[in-house]
């Protein structure tokens, strides 16, 4: 058994740092709060990391403290699993900036007694790593055998293999890309102006009085739209009607499209804070894996000897396959190791959370391959 | 890595045995990695793999192998010059759009390449087309003209006479009827299935 303080189910620690942001900055103290499964072997060498996505927490496999919902990679990670906590010792970490225990806009500032909210430092792709980095030592781990990430959780996995290649064998891309889109920082825009033009946001200081719910509500709901594909909304929901027989002819839920989308709305506010939300989209806006390389993504990648796998979904146009095959030319003209497939679902973005067997054996067969 | 009993194709057979140990591999075409994973596990060979068909990707990804989705029409640009040892196009030459092309790209990023394919000149095939009137239905060429993958049928002369035509270096050739290695005499009318070494 695993006697180690400092690993096992709902851990918190605060670490001096200092943490070096992007902007310039320096942010200290850092607190963390994280999820250790399985146990570190003797030599240290099977830490596997799995970095969660923009809304996503640390419980990747344990119950969700709020919601009481299950891990929400729980399809990848368990007992005879691609990620098996028998094998693996598995590590997740609430990214800062976000609002399950680690530094972020709603915690405490050590220096006011008060929450940050908006003195919290807008933060970067890469500023994450680098915070989940100095945590990684702290838990004296100096090798991952894998980094793994869907959506924003694959920028990570990406930012980590460029910043640390010494320290990353393998690097699982998921959902993701080198660089938001456009369409993609529109889409955020949206989101943050609709929590900015609620009126109990003021300016981020709200955490004495209601939160911007409303805002953050229409947020979640447009980015919703976003996870999902036509294909699928057309297949679960179609133009069928509400608990009615016909249109109301006014403005209620008459469509179950609606209803759905408000739910997914107001269920989202319980559990995640409306800063927390501008900063990561932020973050997510700012991230250009090439930015540092001379706009030259290939050169990110040079000399690099972390293992690649990146996967798609045909059906994703959110983080569509042409921003994967990007990835894959860019390790491929640095003369990397990368494999690369896209996968059939109509589930659009959110098909990396869902089961998925292929995706499942993909990744089973590239973490086996480098023991 | 099990020390599996491979039954390679005999064209991949042929490739797998005249190459080196501990060399590194560029399969374009690579279907379900068979002769990457022989490679790999008999020659420690660094193998990597192109496949356009998804399915075979993930069953090669899943057996370990480093193999990427997408299209020796379109995709070889992206690798840098001499970064393998060798490029290997089996029984894909024939599906590509530009086979010249893929062939140069083939020779800019290996320092060698195998290309192998099947012949449209054999006899049976000849027979079909010469005496049937019908586009030829054979063993290495099983699909019908509606539903072939086959866009660019070429024969043991043509393929001579682009590496003259180019001044691409022939280092060796293979020619097959069945399983069965054959001479290089009347190949173009007894072999099935032929195999170049070129280099540029």
């Amino acid at each position: 058994m695993n006697q180690d303080q400092r690993y096992g189910l709902d851990k918190h620690v605060r670490l001096l740092g200092p943490l070096k942001l992007d902007s310039g900055a320096e942010f200290a103290p850092i607190e963390y709060a994280y999820e250790t499964y399985g146990t570190l072997n003797s030599d240290k060498s099977n830490a596997l990391l799995i970095c969660h996505a923009l809304t996503g927490d640390q419980y990747a496999a344990s119950t969700h403290p709020v919601t009481g919902k299950d891990g929400w990679w729980l399809n990848l990670v368990g007992e005879g699993k691609p990620i098996d906590p028998s094998d693996d010792f598995i590590i997740c970490i609430n990214v800062i900036g976000s609002c399950l225990g680690s530094s972020g806009p709603s915690s405490v500032d050590p220096s006011t007694g008060k929450p940050y909210g908006m003195d919290f430092p807008v933060i970067t792709i890469a500023d994450m790593v680098r915070a989940q980095a100095i945590l990684l030592d702290h838990l004296g781990i100096e090798t991952l055998s894998a980094v793994i990430g869907g959506s924003m959780g694959g920028m990570q996995a990406l930012s980590w293999a460029v910043q640390f290649p010494e320290r990353v064998k393998s690097a699982v891309i998921v959902a993701s890309a080198a660089r938001q889109s456009a369409q993609n920082i529109a889409f955020h825009e949206v989101g943050r102006q609709s929590i900015m033009a609620d009126p109990r946001w003021t300016a981020g200081d709200y955490y004495d009085g209601e939160a911007p719910t409303s805002g953050l509500a229409v947020a979640r709901m447009a980015a919703h739209i976003t996870y999902l594909s036509e294909e699928g909304l057309t297949k679960k929901f179609g133009r069928r009607l509400q608990d009615r027989d016909e249109k109301s002819f006014g403005f209620d839920a008459d469509f179950q499209i609606e209803s759905y989308l408000r739910h997914q709305g107001i269920s989202f506010v319980d559990r995640f804070d409306a800063n927390s939300y501008l900063y990561i989209t932020r973050a997510m806006d700012y991230f250009d894996l090439a930015d540092d390389y001379g706009g030259v993504l290939a050169n990110a990648f040079k000399d690099t000897s972390t293992r690649f796998c990146v996967i798609s979904f045909d059906s994703d146009w959110l983080y569509p396959t042409q921003e994967s095959r990007r990835i894959v030319h860019a390790i491929n003209a640095a003369g990397g190791n990368v494999s690369f497939v896209e996968l059939e679902s109509p589930f659009g973005h959110d098909s990396f959370l869902l089961p998925a067997l292929e995706m499942n054996e993909i990744i089973r067969g590239f973490l086996k391959a480098a023991q | 890595m099990s020390k599996h009993d491979y039954k390679l194709r005999p064209d991949l057979a042929i490739i797998a045995n005249n190459i080196a140990a501990n060399a590194q591999v560029l399969d374009v075409g690579c279907g379900d990695g068979a002769l990457m994973a022989a490679l790999r596990d008999q020659k420690n060979v660094d193998a990597r793999g192109i496949e356009i068909d998804p399915a075979n990707v993930s069953i090669a990804v899943t057996r370990g192998l480093s193999v990427v989705q997408g299209d020796a029409d379109t995709d070889l640009s992206e690798y840098p010059d001499n970064s393998f040892d060798f490029a290997i196009l089996s029984q894909t030459l024939q599906t590509t759009h530009r086979p010249d092309k893929v062939i140069d790209n083939l020779l800019r990023i290996g320092k060698y390449a195998f290309v192998s394919f099947p012949n449209f000149a054999h006899w049976r095939v000849r027979l079909s087309l010469g005496l049937g009137g019908r586009m030829p239905v054979t063993r290495l060429i099983p699909e019908k003209w509606y539903n072939t993958p086959n866009i660019h049928h070429v024969t043991i002369e043509d393929f001579r006479a682009i590496v003259k035509e180019r001044q691409w270096i022939q280092e060796n050739q293979w020619f097959l009827s069945g399983d069965k290695q054959i001479s290089k005499a009347g190949a173009n009318f007894l072999a099935e299935h032929a195999v170049f070494l070129l280099k540029k």
